[in-house]
C-alpha cells in the first residue's frame, strides 16, 4: 500500500466567472513544464458490444500527470473507450477486447483476459457521471475502498480518509459530519465525495465519465479546479461533452467519432488549428 | 372556448366517479373484514384468558386451551424460518448477482414464479411422499431419534419452508433489482470483488425489501392447515416437545437407546446422547392453531365452536402482528436508505 507522498491542497473556492467564455482558451500554462512519459497506451484497440464494434482500432497515448479529455458527439464511443481502462465492460455479458491497453512502466495489457479486472480497478479509480456515493455515512463511502482491501486498523483508515477528503477538497465542509448519509450533501458535494472516494485508494490513474454533466455551473467549476489541482499527483482521462471544458481543463484532447479515434493532439492545438475538418466542424458546433 | 369547458367538466366528472367508486370498493373490503374480526371475536368472547393460552386441549371445551397449538405453531415457525429465509436469500442473490442471464436462468425465474402459485396440498403431497416415505426408506426409522423426520416439528417446518421459499427469492429479487446499477458500477470501481459488493451493498441496501417478504412468507405459512394435515399434525396433543436437555429429551434418549438394543445395535453413546437430547423438539409430534381450530370446528358441541373461534382471534392477531412488524421493518430501514 503506497501513500500519497504530498496530499493536494484545496485549491482556491472562488472562481472567475469568464472560466465560461467560449472557446477558444488557452490550455493551462503549466501544461508544457515538465518532460512527457506515457502512463498508458492504446495499441489497436477494438471493443464489441456483441456483434458490434464500439470502438475500432484505437491507437493513442496517455500521459502521465497529464488530462487528456475525450470529446465527440453522443455515440461516438468515448465512454466505452474510458470503461476498456478498468474493464468496467467486464460486468455485463457478450463484451469483448480486442488489441492492448499498456500500462506503464511494466508494460502490463489491462484488456487481457488474464489480466484480473479486479487488479486493474485497484489501481485506475473512476468517477462516474452522476454522482453516485453508498447511501451509508460519508466516512464509510471514503473508507469502503480502504476496508475491502483489508486494511482494518482504526487510525490508518482514519487518516486515509481525512486525506482523500482534503485532495477531493471537501473537507471543510463535511470534517463535522462524517458519520452522517452522504445524501445529505448537495450534488456538487456528492460528486467530490466520490472524487474522494476514488482518491482513497491512492490510483495511478483516475478516469471521469462526464464528471460534471450532471452539476449546476459553479459546483463544475469547483470540480474542474479539483481535477487541475489533482493532476499534480496523478494522471487524468475525462470523457466530456462540454469543449470549453475541454479547452479550459485538458492538456491533451482526443476527439472521436463512429468509433474511431479522428484527432489526437495537444488541446491548444486541437482548438486552434486542427488537422482534420471533421475535428475542426464539430468544435465549429457544425454538428454534434 | 365553451367546448373546451363542456370537455374538461365531462372529464372530471368521470375522475370524480372512479374516486367514489374506488372509495366504495376499499370500504367494502374493510367492511368485510372488520366484520369478520368482531364475529369472531364475540364468538370467542367467553373463551379469551390466560388459561385459554396455557391449558392443553381437552373433552371439556370449558377445560380446553390452545398450549400445545401455540408452542406447536412458534416451533414449526422457527424451523420454517430457519430454513426459507436463508436459503430465499442466497437464491435470490445467486439470481439476481451471480447467475449468466441464459435460457437455463429464465426457465429457473419462471418456474420459481410458478411454485409460488402451487396449491399447498401439492406441498403437502410433495412432503408426505419426499420427506416422510423416501427419507424413511433410504435414512431409516424414524423411531429411532437420529435420522427421522415422520410425523415431526421438522417435517412440517420443512415442508412450510418449501412452500414460502419462492415467496421469499421473488421478494429478495424484487429488493435487490430496486437498486440502481450505478451503485454496483461504483463498488466495482473501487476494486471490490463480487462477494464484498453483495455483503457490503446489495445485501444491507434490499434488506428491507427481504424482510417484509420473509415476514409476509411466515404469516402465510403460520395459517396453512391443508399441507400439515396430508403429512399427519395430531389433532389431539396433551404434551409439549421435549425442551433440549430436560428429563423429557433424557427419556427420549432412554427410549431410542433401548429399541437399538432391542435391535440388536449398540445403546446411544456420549455424543448421540447430546445430539438426540438437543433435537429431540424436533422429531417430536405436534399441532398447530390452525389444525386445532379446524378440530374444534368440527365438533357439534358449539362450546368447541367458541373455542374455534377464540384460536382464530388468537392466530389473526399474530398474523396482523407480523404483518404490523413487517410495515415498521420497511419503514425505519427505508428512512436510513434513499437513493
Amino acid at each position: 500500500m503506497t501513500t500519497r507522498s504530498s496530499p493536494p491542497t484545496p485549491p482556491a473556492s472562488t472562481s472567475e466567472s469568464d472560466s465560461f467564455d467560449a472557446v477558444p482558451i488557452p490550455p493551462p500554462a503549466h501544461a508544457k513544464e515538465s518532460s512527457e512519459v506515457m502512463k498508458a497506451e492504446s495499441i489497436g484497440l477494438n471493443f464489441f458490444y456483441g456483434a458490434f464494434q464500439a470502438l475500432k482500432s484505437i491507437n493513442m497515448p496517455i500521459y502521465e500527470r497529464k488530462i487528456t479529455a475525450l470529446i465527440g458527439p453522443s455515440g461516438c464511443g468515448k465512454s466505452t473507450f474510458l470503461r476498456c481502462f478498468n474493464r468496467m465492460h467486464d460486468l455485463y455479458p457478450n463484451t469483448q477486447y480486442d488489441g492492448k491497453i499498456v500500462l506503464h512502466p511494466e508494460g502490463l495489457n489491462i484488456v487481457s483476459p488474464e489480466v484480473d479486472p479486479i487488479a486493474v480497478r485497484m489501481r485506475i479509480s473512476m468517477v462516474f457521471q452522476k454522482p453516485n456515493p453508498f447511501p451509508k455515512s460519508i466516512f464509510e463511502n471514503v473508507a469502503f475502498g480502504l476496508r475491502l482491501r483489508g486494511i482494518s486498523d482504526r487510525r490508518t483508515i482514519e487518516e486515509q480518509v481525512e486525506r482523500s477528503l482534503r485532495g477531493a477538497a471537501i473537507w471543510d465542509e463535511v470534517k463535522d459530519r462524517l458519520n452522517d448519509s452522504a445524501y445529505g450533501l448537495s450534488g456538487g458535494q456528492q460528486q467530490r465525495l466520490c472524487i474522494a472516494r476514488s482518491l482513497a485508494s491512492s490510483p495511478e490513474i483516475i478516469l471521469f465519465d462526464e464528471p460534471t454533466s450532471a452539476l449546476d455551473p459553479i459546483a463544475t467549476t469547483r470540480i474542474e479546479e479539483l481535477m487541475l489541482e489533482l493532476k499534480k499527483d496523478v494522471t487524468i482521462l475525462v470523457v466530456t461533452h462540454n469543449m470549453q471544458q475541454a479547452a479550459r481543463v485538458s492538456d491533451y484532447t482526443a476527439f472521436m467519432y463512429i468509433g474511431e479515434l479522428i484527432e489526437y493532439a495537444p488541446t491548444q492545438k486541437i482548438f486552434m488549428n486542427p488537422g482534420k475538418k471533421l475535428t475542426a466542424d464539430y468544435i465549429g458546433g457544425r454538428f454534434g | 372556448m365553451q367546448d373546451l369547458a363542456a370537455n374538461i367538466a365531462k372529464r372530471r366528472r368521470w375522475d370524480f366517479a372512479f374516486g367514489v367508486l374506488g372509495a366504495l370498493l376499499v370500504c367494502l373490503a374493510l367492511g368485510v373484514l372488520v366484520l369478520l374480526i368482531t364475529d369472531l371475536a364475540r364468538d370467542g368472547s367467553s373463551r379469551f384468558g390466560w388459561d385459554f393460552l396455557t391449558s392443553f386441549p381437552s373433552r371439556h371445551a370449558e377445560k380446553a386451551g390452545i398450549k400445545s397449538a401455540l408452542v406447536g405453531t412458534c416451533l414449526v415457525m422457527v424451523v420454517t424460518a430457519t430454513l426459507a429465509i436463508p436459503l430465499g436469500i442466497a437464491t435470490g442473490v445467486y439470481l439476481e448477482e451471480y447467475a449468466r442471464k441464459n435460457r437455463l436462468t429464465t426457465i429457473i425465474e419462471i418456474n420459481i414464479a410458478n411454485l409460488a402459485g402451487v396449491p399447498s396440498i401439492i406441498w403437502g403431497l410433495m412432503a408426505l411422499g419426499v420427506l416422510i416415505y423416501q427419507w424413511e426408506r433410504f435414512l431409516g426409522d424414524p423411531n429411532d431419534g437420529v435420522a427421522g423426520l415422520g410425523r415431526s416439528v421438522l417435517t412440517a417446518g420443512c415442508t412450510l419452508g418449501l412452500l414460502v421459499l419462492p415467496i421469499v427469492i421473488v421478494a429478495t429479487r424484487e429488493a435487490i433489482r430496486s437498486i440502481p446499477q450505478s451503485i454496483r458500477e461504483a463498488s466495482y470501481a473501487c476494486g471490490a470483488t463480487k462477494l464484498q459488493t453483495v455483503c457490503s451493498h446489495i445485501l444491507p441496501y434490499s434488506m428491507s425489501g427481504v424482510l417484509t417478504g420473509s415476514i409476509i412468507a411466515l404469516s402465510r405459512a403460520i395459517g396453512e392447515t391443508a399441507p400439515l394435515v396430508t403429512i399427519g399434525a395430531l389433532t389431539y396433543i396433551a404434551f409439549l416437545p421435549p425442551v433440549p436437555f430436560s428429563d423429557d429429551a433424557a427419556n427420549v434418549v432412554k427410549m431410542v437407546s433401548a429399541n437399538r438394543v432391542a435391535a440388536g445395535g449398540d445403546a446411544v453413546g456420549i455424543a448421540g446422547s447430546a445430539w438426540i437430547q438437543a433435537t429431540a423438539w424436533l422429531n417430536s409430534g405436534y399441532t398447530v392453531l390452525p389444525i386445532q381450530m379446524f378440530n374444534w370446528v368440527s365438533k357439534p358441541d358449539s362450546k368447541f365452536q367458541q373455542n374455534a373461534a377464540a384460536t382464530g382471534v388468537v392466530l389473526l392477531a399474530i398474523t396482523l402482528a407480523m404483518n404490523g412488524m413487517a410495515i415498521m421493518l420497511r419503514y425505519r430501514l427505508r428512512k436510513k436508505i434513499r437513493w
